[in-house]
């Protein structure tokens, strides 16, 4: 209390009042936008989920002539347009666990967490800028992969339109996914911590989790695979609805749940933790 | 104003810090002294609301830190100089800071000014020397003007130019009506910044004193003497009241006896001496005997004649 302090000292300056969060954001934008791995891991991602699709695209119009009929039935313009985004998650997902890990690794989370002990406030904060600085560019990326891929594939009367039935939905849903593949990380950089660990263990969940499934007996394999977190949420840009795989917007919905779960463990810990 | 009540930290089987109590109170520089592990750093990181407490309470003007909505205005700390992004440049670092409190802009310039960074303010912190960081850390801790100021280990590894210059800050910072509480574990370091001290060891609290009454009271004194005839003195010195030991060179320590009264005993007892002179201890050696059952790692060589053998002499 203001009481206890002697009279002699002169406050100049004096608390705004209103609430703490957007002052937050404002901090955790300025922490996201003034390092340089913020650019490197936004720049490798766009790059990524604009260019290979439109590179894959223009190499299969060039041999579609030598194309076999059982590949010509597989290919989808618009899916294989955004091939890009398996390649942009790893930037995204790295992104996500560093925002949050290097604040560990280099100690700035104590002055972080001692200029705002309202902890879930900045992990809020962390997340809201993330979510919107990577939707916007994932966005952007997909509909420029997806456009300058039909550019190449329209000479051979191959490209889709965003007006073909899914297509839409896959373009947008690419960049629904990346945002929440990063949020996820970082939720797990939260947890663990560590960098490298956290980027591990996101990859593993992605990648290796969907090949151990791979060796479970058929019948549990297709129960099971469809629900794994890379699997389900990849359905969002599917074009073709296989057997025992989710719908898109099912899919996305139990990769949402996984954030979720990743987030709320992140919030507890966060809290209970000490810094 | 800092109230600390009863804390206690476990980390799992250690008692970093154990039923600790004492209040940093306005307007004077508070040292925090003890050895290494003794539990300032984790002391201080409660204060600051960064680890809980196993039991026990601290309040930072009459609340628990957590409860500051924007508390750079109440408290500023520099716990670590080392805990910036390298990545990022003074400026940035400071700036995040400040608005995440919704501390003007115009501010970070105007402490950016005051620890001196203006030259390299839009530099990398990752490439700053210790003193540069140190200074980096001392305007994140004046960001908000806050009444309450902690520092942990502020001047270690500075230059002497460099220990000056904190040393009257934090003075300044006292003179304005702050409460200011800084660590150290070197009593040379604290001695002539702190008019306060509160001295722990193994997570316990030894001293909470003034400066003035910590060198009265702990600053102890003896005599030495040498005498062909030791044995004889040692014998009337004890039968007088006083307390001996063996110094080094086969002299003699004595305490609880005036110089005067030692060299009547010995005259009245016909005794030769050789020598007959006052012994004084540092402060550094005061702190190093108030400490010296609480230091985590002793190294084994013991000196035979350093004042720590008064406890066992008494």
């Amino acid at each position: 209390m203001a009481t206890q302090t002697p009279a002699q000292l002169e406050r100049r300056l004096v608390p705004p009042d209103g609430p703490i969060l957007p002052d937050v954001v404002r901090s955790e934008f300025t922490k996201f936008r003034s390092v340089r791995s913020t650019y490197a891991t936004l720049a490798a991602a766009f790059v990524a989920a604009a260019a290979l699709g439109p590179v894959q695209c223009a190499l299969y119009a060039a041999r579609y002539p030598n194309v076999d009929a059982e590949e010509k039935a597989d290919f989808s313009a618009a899916h294989l347009s955004l091939n890009g985004i398996q390649l942009a998650q790893l930037a995204i997902g790295v992104l996500g666990v560093l925002l949050i890990s290097s604040e560990y690794t280099t100690g700035m989370i104590r002055a972080t967490l001692a200029a705002v002990p309202q902890r879930r406030t900045v992990l809020a904060a962390k997340a809201f800028v993330f979510t919107i600085v990577t939707l916007i560019v994932s966005e952007i990326a997909c509909f420029i992969a997806f456009f300058a891929s039909q550019a190449f594939l329209s000479p051979k009367h191959l490209n889709a339109h965003l007006s073909d039935p899914g297509v839409l939905r896959a373009v947008v849903g690419g960049g629904l996914y990346l945002a929440v593949l990063g949020l996820t990380a970082l939720a797990l950089g939260t947890v663990i911590r560590h960098s490298a660990g956290a980027i591990a263990t996101l990859f593993g969940l992605l990648f290796v989790l969907p090949g151990i499934a791979s060796a479970l007996p058929r019948a549990t394999r297709d129960a099971v695979n469809q629900y794994l977190p890379s699997n389900a949420g990849q359905q969002i840009f599917a074009l073709r609805i296989d057997p025992h795989t989710l719908q898109p917007w099912a899919g996305l919905g139990v990769f949402c749940i996984y954030a979720a779960i990743a987030l709320t463990a992140a919030a507890i810990l966060l809290r209970r933790r000490d810094a | 104003m800092i109230e600390i009540r009863n804390l206690t930290k476990r980390f799992g089987d250690v008692v970093a810090v154990d039923d600790v109590s004492f209040d940093v109170v306005p307007g004077r520089v508070t040292g925090f002294l003890g050895p290494n592990g003794s539990g300032k750093s984790t002391t201080m990181r409660m204060i600051m609301g960064l680890d809980w407490p196993t039991s026990g309470t601290v309040t930072v003007n009459g609340r628990p830190y957590g409860q500051h909505r924007r508390p750079l205005f109440e408290v500023g700390a520099m716990l670590d100089a080392n805990a910036i992004h390298g990545g990022r440049t003074a400026y940035n670092h400071l700036l995040c800071l400040a608005q995440s409190n919704g501390i003007p802009r115009d501010r970070v310039d105007e402490v950016i000014e005051r620890v001196g960074l203006v030259s390299v303010a839009h530099k990398r912190a990752g490439g700053f020397s210790l003193g540069m960081s140190q200074r980096l850390g001392i305007a994140g801790a004046m960001l908000g003007d806050p009444g309450v100021m902690l520092f942990d280990e502020p001047v270690n590894g500075l230059d002497p130019e460099g220990i000056r210059w904190i040393r009257n800050l934090l003075r300044s910072f006292a003179a304005e009506g702050r409460t200011i509480l800084v660590s150290s574990h070197l009593m040379s370091e604290i001695a002539l910044t702190a008019d306060h001290l509160v001295v722990i060891g193994r997570g316990r609290l030894i001293a909470d004193v003034s400066v003035g009454d910590f060198i009265e009271q702990s600053t102890q004194n003896f005599v030495r003497v040498r005498s062909p005839q030791i044995e004889e003195l040692a014998q009337a010195v004890i039968a007088g009241g006083g307390t001996t030991w063996p110094d080094a060179d086969g002299a003699l320590a004595i305490s609880g006896l005036p110089i005067d009264a030692v060299g009547d005993l010995a005259r009245d007892a016909g005794i030769a001496l050789h020598e007959l002179s006052p012994q004084l201890a540092t402060l550094e050696e005061a702190f190093m005997e108030l400490t010296r059952d609480s230091v985590e790692f002793h190294a084994h060589a013991v000196p035979a004649s350093t004042p720590g053998a008064i406890k066992e002499g008494a």
